[in-house]
């Protein structure tokens, strides 16, 4: 029986002794962060700073229910010299509003002076750049574009159905952010011509576009875009896409100032129909303004 | 000897649960801020927040992700990730502290608990010492701790052109977590 009080004793002291023993949460809390840290997956944000490179698009959305007015100029050439305080008596402007579906879908409308082209877009976030639990290394976004030119054709003579002014673009846009500062984006690019000026030009123009952007302070970035057109479907006179920038952001405005050879600023023109070259002077001044009103309801 | 044993055994089983250590814990706390500015209020909310209480010792603790906050404003959601709170470098923020006036509350019993809390808060990794009140509520068995206090940004390293203009310096936030 003494044994047995004694190994009772024993029993109670031990399984006491274990139970009793001081919870801690500070100490299992790091553990535990740990343990949580290799499940959660950190979606990249702000990979640029609009919905625009400089020209083109660039792989941000604007978010759901936010409405997106953009305006945009190009001034004339600079090399027009100081009678045309070097372009700015001319200007071609584009004026748009985007909308935000979802978070990943956004659709806009655009109309621009230059060549009195309406313009309509869709723009879909397929794949977003992540790292953690789940690992990706880019964004992917599909653009699709339409474009219909009503300047009347200098030959009145000429019939011209209603599909003879329609342009379409489709683009892959493939963007990464490097690091807070730095980000780079690649964009393949179709324009396709339901009607083409010559004969022997081909209605798809292939195109490969190239751009990204650097910080240079929490509001401000250089940015940079350049369009290669594959010279066996590139139009007569026409040059490669070169434009540089900066982005200044101030709370729900972007502005975007920069320097272009382009007049345009829908993918056929810029892409595809750009006549002004940089080594001649050809240069844009030019700026695109944004600003951001929400008015559809996100859930909080 | 049988009284005995039986006394030893009640003992040991006293023991035991006296010591059982509940630790209350859930990982959909919600936490508010607010900041009053003239254009438009700044408000977001998360409900993904990791709290853990344990009523042996007081200690208490609260762990949330900042990409976790919404806006009702997709830019401002990402400004405030990327401009103020550069939520890529710090994406955590956290609290360690205790419940000085543990004692008090009566986690067997329904009824509502002021409890004062004091320790170490991690924000935009700054962390400071932190004292404030809450209360701690008890309804048939679940627990629940509610909270307020203030913020100033600057205190935790948070700057930009617009704090103290259009942003308000002082920033209300409110924790709400429902424990299991």
């Amino acid at each position: 029986m003494k044994k047995k009080i004694v190994f009772i004793l024993i029993a109670s002291f031990i399984t006491s002794g274990l139970i009793a023993q001081e919870v801690d949460l500070f100490k299992t809390m790091d553990d535990d962060a740990k343990k949580a840290e290799s499940k959660r997956t950190d979606f990249a944000i702000a990979t640029f700073k609009t919905t625009r490179l400089i020209n083109g698009h660039s792989v941000e959305n604007v978010g759901r229910g936010v409405l997106d007015l953009k305006i945009s100029h190009r001034f004339g050439t600079l090399n027009k010299g100081g009678y045309e305080l070097f372009g700015l008596d001319n200007a071609s402007m584009r004026m748009g509003l985007d909308y935000g579906v979802t978070d990943r879908f956004m659709i806009g409308i655009g109309r621009s002076t230059f060549e009195k082209q309406y313009d309509g877009f869709f723009k879909y976030k397929l794949l977003r750049q992540s790292s953690g639990f789940k690992n990706m290394p880019v964004t992917v976004s599909l653009v699709g574009s339409m474009m219909l030119k009503t300047l009347r054709d200098p030959d009145p003579t000429m019939k011209r159905n209603f599909s003879d002014k329609l342009f379409y673009t489709y683009q892959l846009l493939i963007g990464r952010k490097f690091s807070p500062g730095t980000s780079l984006q690649l964009m393949p690019t179709v324009v396709h011509y339901n009607l083409v000026p010559l004969a022997k030009n081909k209605n798809d123009i292939l195109a490969l576009g190239i751009g990204g952007r650097q910080k240079i302070s929490k509001r401000v970035s250089l940015n940079a875009e350049y369009y290669y057109v594959l010279p066996s479907t590139k139009l007569e006179g026409t040059y490669n896409s070169l434009a540089l920038g900066v982005d200044i952001e101030t709370g729900g405005h972007v502005f975007q100032l920069h320097f272009t050879n382009s007049t345009g600023m829908t993918e056929r023109t810029f892409i595809s129909e750009t006549t002004g070259s940089w080594g001649k002077g050809d240069i844009h001044f030019g700026f695109n303004i944004s600003r951001v009103f929400t008015i559809g309801k996100r859930k909080a | 000897m049988k009284k005995v044993l039986s006394v030893l055994f009640s003992v040991a089983l006293f023991a035991f649960s006296a010591s059982a250590q509940k630790i209350y814990s859930t990982k959909s706390g919600s936490v508010s801020f607010f900041s009053k500015a003239p254009l438009e209020d700044i408000t977001a909310k998360t409900s993904e927040v990791e709290s853990k209480m344990a009523p042996s010792n007081g200690q208490l603790l609260f762990m949330l992700l900042i990409k976790g906050f919404h806006f009702k404003n997709q830019l401002m959601e990402e400004h405030f990730n990327e401009n103020y709170m550069e939520s890529t470098k710090f994406p955590k923020s956290d609290f360690k502290g205790v419940i000085t006036n543990i004692k008090e509350i009566n986690f067997e019993k329904d009824g509502s608990y002021p409890a004062t809390v004091k320790g170490n808060l991690t924000i935009h990794g700054v962390t400071k010492e932190v004292q404030t009140t809450g209360t701690i509520d008890v309804k048939n068995g679940k627990v629940s701790a509610k909270c307020k206090f203030d913020i100033k940004t600057k205190e935790y390293g948070i700057t930009g052109a617009y704090i103290g203009t259009k942003i308000s310096e002082t920033i209300n936030i409110t924790v709400d977590c429902q424990y299991e």
